[in-house]
This record gives C-alpha cells, structure tokens and sequence, in this order.
C-alpha cells in the first residue's frame, strides 16, 4: 500500500560561513489518507525546519542535504521551482505559527484569499471569490461577506487563523502542514482551531500534519506522534502508546512534565538543564546530558531507532534497547 | 487622525516663526534698508529721517511683529540689486529650480526602485555587487565633481549636450519652463543627472534594504507556500510593503535635494533660486538672501508636514491604530 | 603597556587584518594624515607663502604633457602655484578642519546629549525640540547660510583670515545635533543600568556620575559617528569652498582649488580641477569606508543606514 507521503531518512543542513549545521539527520516517517500525524519537541529541536523541508521553504542557509520525500508519488525534493510551486498551496497547504505576521498587512482578506485560487486554478476573479466565501463559512467565520472586505489587523487572533485555515483549504488540498498552529492564541480560542481541524480533516478528506510543542494538544488531535530532539527522531508510534506508555527518557521527561497528571499544590515535573544548539550537539546520544538512566555507552555511540515491542512503536535509547534482550 | 494633523500643523507654525526671527536678525542687523531704498548717495541727516519713517528706530518687538506681518502678507523687502521686491525675483526663478527637482526626481524613483529591487532579490549576481559598489563609492564623489566630470565628458569633449543655462523656455502664465522646447529638455540632462547623484546612492541601498528585510518576513514565506508565483510574491506582496519607509525617507531627503541644487546651479549657470542666492552673497542684497531664508524655509516645513500626514494616510495601521 | 596588550588581542585587531579593505584604507589615510601633518617638509614649494609663485608660471600643464616640467609635477594653477604643492596643503586645511569640526560637534552635542538624556524633564524636551527643529533642516543648508551671513557681517577681507576657525564652528555647528541624539540615546540606556543606581546609592553627585561613570560608556557610538563625520564634514567644507564661501582662494583647499580650475576645463587646463577632484574623492572615500568597517565591528546592528 502506498502512502501519501514517505520521508525517507531527510537531512537538512545550514551553509553557515563559519562551516555546516546539520539541522535534521536521518528523520523518517509515513503518512496515509486521512491520517493525523504530530511532530513533537521542544523549539530548535528540528520540527518546523521538517515541515518546510517537506514544500522546499526553508530560509536561504539551509538546503536539503540528503534523504527523499515522496508525495503522491512524485519525489518532491527533486521538483524543479515550478513544479513546487504548484504543488504548495494547491497539494499540500501550510498554516504557520502566528497569523498576524503570516497575513500581508497592506492587502485586504479578499486579495489574499482570491490570488491564491487564481494561482491554481484557472476561474474567473467572480469565482474565486464565491469559492473563497464558501470557504470562510466552512471555517464558521460569522459575517464573511464582511472580513473579505477587512485588512488582517481588523480580525481578532482567532478569526486570523481561521481565515489562514480557509486560505489552506481553498484548494482542497491532500495534506495540511500546521506549524504551531495555536502558540500565539489564548486556550480557549486554541481549542476551537484544533476541533475545527479535526473536524476538517473528517469532512474535507485531508491528512494532518501537526507540528508543535503542546504534547496536550497532540494527545487530541493525533493519531501518530513523531518525537524529535536536537534533529533527530527519537521516539515514534501511535498517540496512543506514546502518551500511556512512552519508553525514552525524553518522551517520559515530557509527558511527567504535563501539569494535568499531578496532584494540585505538588511541584512541576521539569527535564532538568537545556536541549543543546546544532553547535553544540553532545557526542553519542544527544540527550544524554540530561538523563537520568544514562551509560557509558550512551556518550559514546547514537542510539538506532529500533522497534522496541510489538506495538508499532520505534525508540531510540540504548538503555531501552538493553530491556528487550 | 485630526487630533494628529492639528498637532503637526501647530508645530510647523512655531518652525516657521522661529525661522521669520532668524531671518528678521539678520536684516535688522546686517543688511542697510536704508540703502536698499534709496541707494548710497544720501546724507547722514536725511539718513536719519528715512530710518525715522521706515520705523527702523522702534522697539526690537514691534518691528519684529512688522516683519512677520508684512511676510504673512508677502512683502519680504525690495532687493537691492533687482529693485524689485524680493518674493518677486524668487518667484520668477523658481521654476527653474522646480522643474530641475522635478525631473531629478523621477529620475531617482526610474532608476533606484528597480535597481534596489533587482539587488534585493538577486544579491549575489554580479550585475548587484557593481550598483553596491557603485553606492557605496558614489557617496564620495561630492556632486559639483560629477557636474564637472559630466560637462567635460558629454559637453567638451563629446559635445552631445550643453554645459550651462536652461536654453530655450517657453512663457507659460508666467511659468518659464524648459519641458516644451528640445533644447530646453537638452539643457535639463546634465544637471539633473548630476543632482540625481547625490541621492541615487542613498535610495538604491535603501530600496535594496528595506526589500530584503521584507523577503524575511513571515507574511512573504507564507505567500510562498501558498505557491504563489513568483512574480507576484515580489511585485505585489513585498513591493507595497517596501514602499512605506521609502516614501518617508524620500519626503525628507527632498529637502536634501533641494540644499544640493545651489551646487548644481553654481556649475552648470542654472538660473534657479539656487543660484540667485549666491549671487545675492556676492552682492550683499541681505533682503534677497532672508527672503531666500523665509521662502526656503516655508517649503521645507511644509513638505514635512505634507509627508507626515501622507504617511498617515497610506500606511492601513497608523491611520487605525495610531492616534496614540 | 596594559592597554596596549588588551588592544592587541582585541576582536577589532582580529577582524581589522581580516578585512583587507579596512587595511587598505587606514593605509592610504595614514599616508594622507602623515603627508598633511609634514606638509612644509614634503611638499615641493609653501604655495601659501606668494614670494614663491609667479604668475607667469600659471596654467603650465603636468609634468609628462608637452609644455611641462619637472619643476611642476602635477603643473600648476592659474596663479601661477605648484598644483602638488597647493594640493598637499589644500589636504592639510581639509583634514584640519573636517577634524576641528568633530571636535567641536562632539563637545557640543555630547555636553547636550549628556545633559539632556541624564537630566530629562523639561531640559531635555527643550533641548530636542531645539534638535528636531535643526534636524528638519538640511545640514547643508544651515552650513551655507550661515557662512553667507558670516562673509557679509565680517566682509571679505576679514572672513578670509578667520577662514579656518570660522569654518570649524559653521560646520560644526551644522552637525551637532547627530551626536547629541546619539548620545542621549546611550546615555538613556546607561541610566537604568545598575551602576549608576550603585553610585547614586553610595551618595556621588549627579555630575560626577554623569560625566565621570555614565559618560565613558557612551562614548563607543560617539567614535562610530566621528569617523563617517570627518568625511562629511570634509565634502560640507569642499562643498562649501567651492562656493567661494569656504577657504578663499589666497589659502586654497582642495574645494577652492576645484572652483578656481573649473572655468579652465574649456580652455583646456584640465588638471587644475582634475587631481585636486580625485584626490578629494580618494580621500573622503578611504574615511567613509573605515568608518562603514568600525561601524560593523564595533555595533552590528545598531546605525545601519
């Protein structure tokens, strides 16, 4: 059975002057119809550079250095600047992290909803606009007609977001990359994104991908997580087992860390010191340093991602490896 | 937003008349009007006489409040050389010196606006590093050397164009200008070329910057990836947003611009206001020179004063957001 | 000595041999300050002195033209003075006044940035509101006129011998308000910082927290803007010579220089506006160029533009 995306061991690095960073190495993972997948980790850790790898996006320094990506059976990384281009924005739409920077502040709704249909589809401005209502209603956006006529900064945060759902789906793309979708909004306004995408994805017939650093959220929406620290996968398989029963230290550390498991009063629960920087990634396994069941081994050799039970689940820790002999 | 524009405007009043008083000063304590009335050959009693009824011995106050009247009504003195009233010998050059801003002008927006753009967005070509290189050495270059140079290359040697004056007008209403005849528009390329170089650096490196900090944004990368073409990205979403600061920018360097043109016309003979005011150095005609001050003045005060509120007005977010 | 030490392990050390257009430039402007400094020992003839020239030498071209001599280098002007010669001093008056004029810009607007960031209240908006007026000016503006007034109130005569000092306080005081901006500026970010707050603790005055604790860290910006200042006070002063408003033509700088040359290009004695230009162009680039370098060492993001 084919998916309808494979990234196959993907490694991104960054030119810099002063030598190459290796952002993301050897990360992998498969995504079918219909399924919602969370990529997970803490800032800097690789995640969001995955995302744009996927469409190409990332800022200048950084380039693809290794590893395939598949979509729909074509292989993305080897797509020329047209070819791409059609493809973002009509296959696989993209939502950022905070709409009032991702909306053009000096261009009406109307016109950011309306180019984008004109960039892929060959309708007449009048139908670009009727589609883009209907879109905006789909995202129950109230008084529609009205916010197509408004700039961004007349929009509430949540309506902006809304509005940069309706833009992603204008296409009916196959797959939605959401990139901290819900950082920049307050709980409640959080909550309604992330039913509504779930939502959309039922309705819509689309795939999730999910990037953030709210393993609450991820528990809600996903299907399958995807750990990364310091660019690389650590620990993947289905929501559920990741979240009941996780078997990397990081993966604990982070799951201890969610303030709904303790008793009210009790201190938090915090992975003690800092996710290093791509300059100064430790020898051996990255995560070492703040371990609290670490080796001699794990400061010398990277751990594999193995399969570590017969759940479908991969980790990557030496210690939990010894646990399966 | 009207809270905004009175503000601006009582702060352009209070400009203004600090610049009447500078300009007061200097005729109180400079300038003879005594003689530009009526010449050198007068006695010292009749000298007395005339100072008498001019009110010239009247408290320092009250002939300042004299000044700013008869200014407010457009009589700024009579010149000493013309023996006409000074707003009248500026208003007659003006044109000259307007059409040469002008024509700089756009001049600067035809050539800085692609060429920032072009090196915003391909910052390696080598057809980008020659425009930096050529910025970052232009600002040396004092412009009466590129007036220089410009005359010696296309008027001595090659003689394609003329060296000095505004050739031949046409009288529009009173408006001389040099637009409507080819000799005319001849005699306008050199100097506006010249005048053109001393800002032409300046706005390519800010076009340049200002473009490359808008690629950055997040608005643009998601214009990206909603694969958007390639064209439109650049021409639509980033240019508008590029605009903004640079319109502000070119809005205070017109004042710039317009101090440059008395180098301009010294060497190419214009017969602008630039060059009237030298001459009237020359010839010590103080009540040309505060003239010159008041009017010169008056233009800046309100052209920052217009721009102000323009930007006001084109920027969606200040207008909204901004009466703070 | 300890200084000395410090300076020399210093990252501007480091990325001064780094960048060769740093090198090239402090290089050829060592040179220029040396030759000005030496001028009566380097340079062929005192054009200053006129028991030196005769006019009947005017207008002789360079020394590699038919018509030259070797007695002539560079030829001569049309007074009749050695071009080298005059160019050499015409250096030494720009860079004695476009230095003289920092200095004074400087004391200025640091005496106001200082006062007017530390004390606040209604001295400072006084005194920014005096600099907002100034800044809505061109600098250009402001130096010409004044110089015109200048010249008429002191008569020809008299503003030519005062020339030099005259033409420091009119330039500089068409720049101050650069530097007392950029002060105030260093100077309202120093202010919250602890020091100040512990010196204030111990019972030191006001002025001796000012301009004995505040002041020395404000200073890095000031050095910045001083080096890209000399530059443009030195075209503000060719600008404005060659006006006939500047340095008259019996002390010629190079602004003078070009102005009396420029009517011979016709006739055809080119060289008197052209060597006078390039070496003018040279010389302002070379500053302009290491002023860009320290700004981008010494405060990356800061001054852009």
């Amino acid at each position: 059975m084919s998916h309808l995306l494979e990234v196959k061991d993907l490694e991104v690095k960054f030119a810099l002057r002063s030598g190459e960073l290796t952002a993301i190495d050897g990360v992998s993972f498969t995504l079918d119809k219909r399924e919602r997948l969370g990529i997970v980790g803490e800032s800097g850790a690789g995640k969001s550079v995955t995302g744009f790898a996927i469409i190409n996006l990332l800022s200048r320094p950084g380039y693809i250095s290794a590893g395939k990506i598949l979509f729909e059976g074509q292989e993305l990384h080897r797509l020329s600047e047209e070819e791409i281009r059609k493809i973002r924005g009509d296959r696989i739409s993209m939502i950022f992290q905070d709409p009032m920077m991702t909306l053009n502040p000096v261009l009406t709704v109307s016109t950011q909803m309306v180019e984008t249909v004109l960039a892929h589809r060959n309708v007449s401005k009048a139908d670009a606009r009727d589609l883009s209502l209907e879109k905006l209603k789909t995202v129950y956006i109230p008084s529609p007609e009205k916010r197509l006529s408004q700039y961004p900064h007349e929009c509430s945060g949540g309506m902006r977001q809304r509005i940069a759902v309706a833009i992603a789906l204008l296409t009916n793309p196959s797959l939605i990359i959401a990139d901290e979708p819900s950082t920049a909004l307050d709980v409640t306004i959080q909550a309604g994104i992330m039913d509504l995408l779930l939502e959309l994805c039922e309705t819509e017939d689309m795939s999730l991908i999910l990037i953030t650093h709210d393993l609450a959220v991820v528990s809600q929406v996903t299907e399958k997580i995807v750990v990364m620290y310091a660019g690389k996968i650590v620990e993947s398989g289905s929501t559920e087992t990741i979240i009941h029963d996780p078997k990397h230290p990081y993966t604990k550390g982070l799951i201890k860390a969610l303030p709904g498991s303790l008793q009210p009063g009790s201190r938090l629960n915090q992975i003690p010191g800092m996710m290093p920087t791509l300059t100064d990634i430790p020898r051996g396994c990255a995560f070492h340093p703040r371990c609290t069941i670490k080796d001699t081994v794990c400061q010398m050799e990277i751990p594999a991602l193995i399969s570590v039970d017969d759940h479908d689940r991969m980790t990557a820790c030496h210690m939990v490896k010894r646990t399966i002999r | 937003m009207f809270a905004f524009i009175v503000r601006r405007f009582i702060q352009a009043i209070f400009v203004m008349l600090i610049i009447s008083l500078v300009g007061f000063l200097i005729q109180h304590n400079i300038g003879d009007p005594v003689r530009d009335l009526v010449g050198e050959r007068v006695t010292p009693a009749e000298r007395e006489v005339i100072r008498d009824q001019l009110g010239l011995n009247d408290p320092f106050y009250v002939q300042f409040a004299r000044f700013v009247k008869k200014a407010g009504k457009g009589d700024l003195g009579l010149s000493f050389f013309y023996k006409k009233p000074a707003l009248e010998v500026i208003v007659s050059k003006a044109p000259a010196t307007i059409e040469l801003v002008i024509v700089t002008a756009i001049i600067l927006i035809i050539v800085s606006i692609p060429a920032g753009i072009y090196s915003a967005i391909y910052p390696k070509s080598w057809f980008s590093r020659i425009i930096m290189a050529f910025s970052t050495v232009g600002v040396a270059i004092p412009v009466f050397l590129t007036a220089i140079a410009l005359i010696y290359l296309f008027a001595v040697e090659l003689n394609w164009l003329p060296s000095y004056g505004r050739g031949e007008t046409v009288n529009l209403w009173g408006w001389e200008s040099g637009f409507f005849t080819w000799d005319g528009l001849k005699h306008l390329v050199l100097p506006s070329i010249s005048l053109s170089s001393v800002m032409l650096p300046l706005f390519i490196r800010l076009v340049r910057a200002e473009m490359m900090e808008v690629l950055e944004t997040e608005y643009i990368k998601f214009a990206w990836a909603k694969g958007l073409h390639r064209r439109r990205v650049w021409f639509i979403h980033a240019f508008k947003n590029t605009l903004l600061p640079v319109i502000t920018v070119f809005g205070v360097q017109l004042g710039i611009l317009f101090a440059f043109t008395i180098l301009t016309e010294t060497v190419f003979q214009w017969q602008g206001m630039g060059f009237m005011f030298l001459e009237a150095v020359e010839r010590s005609d103080t009540s040309l020179l505060v003239a010159y001050l008041v009017v010169v003045g008056a233009i800046f005060v309100s052209v920052n004063t217009v721009v102000d509120i323009v930007y006001g007005f084109v920027n969606p977010m200040v207008r909204i957001a901004g009466t703070k | 000595m300890r200084t000395w030490d410090r300076f020399k392990k210093s990252y501007l050390l480091y990325s001064f041999k780094r960048d060769p257009i740093a090198i090239i430039s402090f290089s050829v402007l060592s040179v220029f300050v040396i030759i000005s400094i030496l001028a009566p020992v380097v340079a062929p003839y005192n054009t200053y002195d006129s028991s030196t020239f005769d006019i009947m030498d005017g207008e002789t071209p360079p020394a590699w033209m038919e018509g030259g001599s070797k007695t002539f280098m560079l030829g001569t002007d049309i007074q009749g003075r050695d071009l080298l010669s005059t160019m050499i001093y015409g250096l030494r008056v720009s860079l004695l006044i476009g230095v003289g004029a920092v200095l004074f810009q400087s004391f200025v607007g640091i005496l106001v940035g200082l006062l007017s960031g530390y004390l606040g209240g209604k001295l400072d908006a006084f005194l920014m509101r005096l600099t907002d007026i100034q800044f809505s000016i061109p600098y250009l503006i402001v130096a010409i006129f004044t110089s015109a007034i200048f010249k008429l109130a002191f008569g020809v005569g008299r503003y030519a011998e005062l020339a030099v000092p005259l033409l420091i306080v009119i330039i500089g005081a068409a720049h101050w308000p650069i530097y007392a901006r950029t002060v105030r500026a260093s100077v309202l970010g120093e202010k919250n910082k602890e020091y100040v707050e512990a010196a204030r603790v111990i019972g030191i005055g006001r002025w001796q927290i000012m301009f004995r604790h505040v002041l020395p860290n404000t200073l890095t910006p000031v050095l910045v803007i001083s080096t890209i200042q000399v530059a443009e006070n030195v075209m503000s002063e060719a600008a404005l010579s060659f006006l006939g408003l500047g340095m008259p033509i019996t002390k010629p700088s190079l602004g003078s220089l070009i102005r009396s040359g420029f009517e011979y290009i016709f006739s055809g004695s080119w060289w008197i506006t052209f060597f006078p230009g390039v070496l003018l162009i040279i010389f302002i680039l070379v500053i302009l160029l290491l002023g860009d370098w320290l700004r981008d060492v010494l405060n990356p993001k800061l001054y852009k533009g």
